[in-house]
């Protein structure tokens, strides 16, 4: 006979957990204490949403799934903004929450909160557990749930009585979820016809996303584009899903996406979509993206097809098993002489790529953020993992990182959470104890949870946060800026903790770069250093992200640059 | 009945799991994404680890596949068949409570046996009538009443079933 809490982390070891990230409290004692016995190591974050975000970055790092634990009430309600984060960026995560006992739920017992009913909207599926003769049987569910099909969080409640019952049930061997059965292989009629489509079309482009990186589809993405040279932008999520520095990638899409990929997108007559669900952010206007183009639309969930722009040809699958068949049904017309056929396109995509590359323009007294980024990038060599937090540090990241391989931009994309960055870079430095990490973050948005500074101290994770710190809340301001009239309405931060003092507080290394030429020496410092660092870089503080496209305006309508009297 | 020119009114017959939570899951995706019910009902089926929800919906053709997918990827979801696109039928039951004294009960007995009614429930001054039957049948009997003064209305919303062989069973279970 075993008690529930020695029953749960036997499961989790057999699923392969070796890290969780947690907060203990009232009704998880039983499991904290059965956690210093067992070979799973427990992360201590400073707050219970910083456990669901370094849960996150491990999972997005190394493709496992992450877990996280809190206890009952405001320990699970901490979780649910990481839990939404994980959930609009399908990543695979179990959130392990405490719970009153079952004979006290519904009473507003002390720390009781309805998680289930809380998290319903923002998880794949979420669990109750009433009877320890469900609880393995739960687990295994919740593992299987949260890495098939689409990925996404699960959330488990225990019960404190669940955490304490003795009993014999084990780790079943086999899962079985009546009603879920995920499709992997795409429908051959759907496959041969858009094998027709791409070759009856001149102007193709690949759109990938996430997805590609999910499906560690990567490799199959770039056949299938040196295949018939077709040109390919992805996503914020899909960035490092193509290698940037590949001759027919673009750069990003969308509302801060390069000008040629704009343009190639809404000139094609053909895009074949992977992994990726036409993000608002992505399309623009819906009326004016891309008018004259065909969709082929590859997905593993059926709900992304035709939810936001209307789909010529889906298929419904895992996106590397589908652009596997769909280039062996390409290759059956081996006489199509397609790479002429794109010849002409690819020349009207490259004069794009000169006309308007990215830019920004060097001044020699003050630092540019994009330069920071940029010297992240060379310094790093393109290898690191880098985590951002959300705005123009984002932005930044995803413009001038060159991301060659997937799994190295942790970024919250779909929710667009403030906070990420910092926890997100601790759980992927635990995941990948050997890899360099990054943060770029925002002075508004680091502190948001940089209470975890002490986390990476204690477990000697070395990160690296880079502040890009303009004394504002900069995309907000940006807004406020070119929509607004300057009329900068609580974004001012110019009321500003010391960042180094508060990293040497934290018993961090704290570096300040006031001037351009500070920038490489620290980074370089930064890198050397066996601990976690924190830089703050003083940059133009009304530095903005360009290319934009305005809310509501087609995405071939960018703003290229600042207007010309600023200059 | 004041339908929009492309706005679809669907019968969606929704197999689930039998388990606490599930209703919620259901009602709480349709809330979340704004979509509309105008009925819903829930019970056991044959199969007591099953529940059939028979659920009233409208939506422009592209909310009705949204709907479709969304049902679909509930994890408790089992089926989920447009009922309204087959060949069916499809029945609700309303209680409704009249004013009704001795002075009407005749004629209140009468209205009842036009629409196949039974008096279930009389009191000296009240009468309760249970019809069965479809949408336009049940809202001709309310209007019926109206004339006799409604005290109450219970409404079960619509069940719904195909007509001939067709059932909603499962899918293959997969290994």
């Amino acid at each position: 006979m075993r008690i529930g809490a020695e029953l749960f982390l036997d499961c989790l070891v057999r699923e392969g957990v070796s890290h969780i990230f947690g907060f203990p409290g009232g009704v998880v004692l039983k499991l904290y204490d059965r956690l210093m016995d067992s070979d799973i190591k427990h992360i201590l974050t400073r707050h219970e949403q910083a456990a669901a975000h370094a849960a996150d970055g491990y999972s997005r790092s190394t493709g496992k799934v992450g877990v996280c634990l809190a206890t009952s009430g405001p320990g699970a309600t901490n979780l649910v903004t990481g839990i939404a984060t994980a959930y609009m960026d399908s990543v695979p995560l179990i959130a392990f929450t405490g719970q009153v006992s079952t004979d006290l739920i519904g009473g507003d017992a002390f720390q009781e909160a309805d998680i289930v009913g809380i998290t319903r909207p923002i998880t794949k599926h979420n669990f109750l557990v009433k009877d320890v003769a469900d609880l393995a049987r739960t687990i295994r569910e919740a593992f299987h749930i949260a890495r098939t099909g689409r990925p996404g969080p699960v959330l488990v409640d225990l019960p404190r009585d669940m955490l304490d019952a003795a009993t014999r049930h084990v780790y079943p061997k086999t899962v079985e979820i009546r009603g879920y059965n995920p499709v992997y292989d795409g429908n051959p009629g759907q496959i041969r016809r858009a094998a027709n489509l791409i070759l009856n079309s001149t102007r193709p482009v690949i759109y990938a996303g996430g997805g590609v990186i999910i499906s560690a589809a990567s490799k199959e993405l770039v056949q299938m584009a040196e295949l018939i040279n077709i040109p390919t932008t992805t996503t914020l999520m899909g960035l490092g899903g193509f290698p940037a520095s590949h001759p027919l990638f673009l750069g990003m899409l969308g509302m801060h996406g390069t000008y040629a990929a704009n343009m190639t997108i809404s000139n094609s007559d053909l895009i074949l979509a992977v992994g990726a669900r036409f993000d608002d952010r992505v399309t623009g206007k819906i009326e004016e993206f891309a008018p004259n183009a065909k969709i082929i639309h590859i997905d593993i969930d059926p709900s992304a097809i035709s939810k936001n722009v209307k789909v010529d040809i889906p298929i419904v699958g895992d996106a590397k098993n589908i652009l596997k068949s769909l280039m062996a049904e390409l290759k059956k017309h081996s006489d199509t002489k397609w790479k002429e056929i794109t010849r002409e396109w690819l020349k009207e995509v490259n004069a794009w790529e000169k006309e308007n590359p990215l830019k920004y323009e060097k001044i020699d007294d003050v630092i540019k953020p994009q330069q920071v980024v940029e010297e992240i990038y060379r310094l790093t060599r393109g290898d690191a993992i880098v985590t951002t937090d959300v705005g123009q540090n984002q932005m930044w990241t995803a413009q001038y990182y060159k991301f060659e391989k997937p799994r190295r931009l942790l970024s919250s994309g779909g929710l667009g959470t403030m906070g990420f960055g910092l926890p997100a870079a601790i759980g992927a430095q635990v995941g990948n104890p050997d890899s360099l990490v990054f943060a770029i973050a925002g002075d508004g948005s680091v502190q948001m949870n940089i209470q975890e500074l002490i986390t990476a101290v204690q477990y000697e994770l070395p990160v690296k946060v880079a502040i890009l710190n303009n004394g504002y809340l900069g995309m907000v301001r940006q807004w406020q800026e070119l929509f607004f009239d300057r009329r900068y309405s609580a974004t001012d931060l110019e009321v500003s903790p010391d960042f180094v003092g508060v990293a040497k507080a934290y018993g961090a290394k704290g570096m300040e770069g006031n001037k351009p030429s500070d920038v490489e020496k620290i980074i370089k410092e930064a890198i050397n250093t066996a601990g976690p660092v924190v830089m703050n870089f003083r940059v133009e503080r009304e530095e903005n992200v360009y290319p934009m496209v305005p809310l509501g305006a087609g995405i071939k309508d960018m703003i290229l640059g600042p207007p010309e009297k600023k200059k | 009945m004041n339908e929009k020119t492309n706005q679809r009114r669907r019968t969606l017959s929704i197999l689930v799991q039998n388990k606490f939570g599930v209703l919620s899951r259901v009602a709480s995706l349709f809330s979340g994404r704004g979509y509309n019910i105008e009925s819903l009902s829930v019970a056991p089926t044959e199969d007591p680890t099953l529940s059939r929800v028979t659920l009233v919906t409208d939506g422009s053709e592209e909310i009705l596949e949204q709907i479709y997918k969304q049902l679909n990827k509930l994890i408790d979801v089992i089926k989920v068949v447009d009922t309204s696109r087959e060949n069916h039928v499809n029945r609700e039951m309303v209680l409704v409570k009249v004013r009704g004294d001795a002075s009407v009960r005749a004629d209140l007995i009468r209205a009842a046996d036009v629409f196949k009614g039974n008096i279930i429930d009389a009191s000296a001054r009240t009468c309760t009538i249970e019809v069965t039957g479809e949408e336009g049948k049940i809202e001709a009997f309310i209007d019926l009443m109206t004339s006799f003064g409604i005290l109450e209305i219970a409404r079960t919303g619509r069940v719904a079933i195909s007509k001939g062989p067709r059932t909603l069973k499962p899918g293959r279970v997969k290994p």
